[in-house]
């Protein structure tokens, strides 16, 4: 677990480190998400402990957005002074963003090997 | 009666207290979740944040307090995200064949995204400054924080509209696509990645590791594009 742990937080501190030089305009968790992504491609394989480490870790994704969710606390005024607009930008933009992204691929995405066999 | 008042003076001072409570609220919406034949209303993102919200306002704790406990698990959100590159690999094969239609879905995402927007926020007279809080909505916090201080919004309540976003997308997201007849699961985790970012791709992950690739690849791709477009869009449009 150490080792795997080790990886994880070895390539999100490169990450940190690279945007901070770089100036990139990404989180240093997504340019450490890429450096890991090369290290599998670079070792042609995942681990087993770093598998059921990160496995454990992306099982419980949801509940990591928790603690940053229960800070809406601090804005409950500013957002009930601006409930309408807010409300309805969310609800409409975020909905029609998942259907012209969902469609878009749908459309333009090859058929998958599996499609293919099963029809 | 003062020797319980005495316990909860020392527990409320101690991290332990809050970062107990949030693993409990996030148990019960798991729990409620199975009880509601996972009805997308009963998202246990929604129910552990409302839980814990009502709990804090009720017992006058303030979120300094809360985080010093919640931190612990706030921070693994990094290495969570750095492990979303093991689905990733793991799917290359998908991801390298659909890669310009991948491109392109992901920018006609993104564009709109801030597109619909912006437009809102102007159809309620919402002001530069709370649209471009709502502008960067479905991008990664950090992200989203950093495009909105530079086109002038409120960064702090940006981490917030971000949030509420991907609740919203993932608990809705999966019932929407469905009923749009999008089965593909590449395209339904690119859609959830992009309009969801972090949480909408644990909702993907959820519906197999194929969706979950693609719906982390969108998320870490969607933050790129808006940082660089949004900014180009808003000098334009604002």
């Amino acid at each position: 677990m150490v080792p795997a742990l080790l990886a994880l937080l070895g390539c999100q501190l490169a990450g940190e480190l690279l945007v901070t030089l770089l100036a990139l305009p990404l989180p240093g968790p997504v340019v450490g998400m890429v450096l890991l992504f090369v290290g599998l491609l670079v070792r042609r394989g995942v681990p087993a402990p770093l598998a059921a480490t990160s496995g454990a870790l992306l099982d419980n994704l949801a509940l990591l957005f928790v603690p940053a969710g229960v800070g809406v606390l601090l804005h409950l005024p500013r957002l009930a002074e601006s409930w309408a607009a807010v409300s309805a930008a969310l609800i409409v933009s975020t909905a029609l963003t998942l259907l012209v992204t969902g469609w878009a691929m749908s459309l333009l995405a090859p058929p998958r090997a599996e499609d293919r066999r099963d029809g | 009666m003062d020797d319980l008042q005495d316990v909860w003076v020392y527990l409320s001072a101690s991290p332990l207290l809050h970062l107990t409570l949030t693993l409990a609220a996030w148990q019960a919406g798991r729990w409620l979740q199975a009880r509601a034949g996972g009805h997308p209303l009963v998202n246990p993102v929604l129910v552990a944040v409302a839980v814990l919200v009502a709990l804090l306002l009720a017992t006058d704790t303030d979120y300094a307090r809360y985080f010093e406990g919640a931190q612990f698990v706030h921070f693994l959100l990094g290495p969570a995200t750095v492990a979303l590159a093991i689905p990733l690999y793991r799917q290359l094969h998908l991801v390298r064949r659909s890669a310009p239609a991948l491109a392109a879905s992901l920018i006609a995402g993104s564009l709109a995204a801030a597109l619909s927007a912006i437009a809102i926020a102007g159809l309620f007279d919402a002001g530069p400054a709370l649209t471009a809080t709502l502008a960067p909505k479905s991008v990664t916090t950090p992200v989203a924080m950093g495009i909105a201080e530079a086109l002038g919004g409120l960064t702090s309540l940006t981490a917030v509209v971000v949030i509420l976003t991907g609740i919203l997308g993932a608990a809705f997201g999966p019932s929407l696509l469905r009923l749009a007849r999008i089965r593909d699961p590449r395209a339904q985790g690119l859609a959830l990645g992009t309009a969801a970012h972090g949480i909408g791709t644990a909702r993907a992950l959820q519906m197999g590791e194929v969706a979950g690739a693609f719906a982390g690849l969108a998320m870490g791709l969607n933050a790129l594009a808006t940082a660089i477009l949004l900014p180009l869009l808003w000098a334009w449009l604002v």
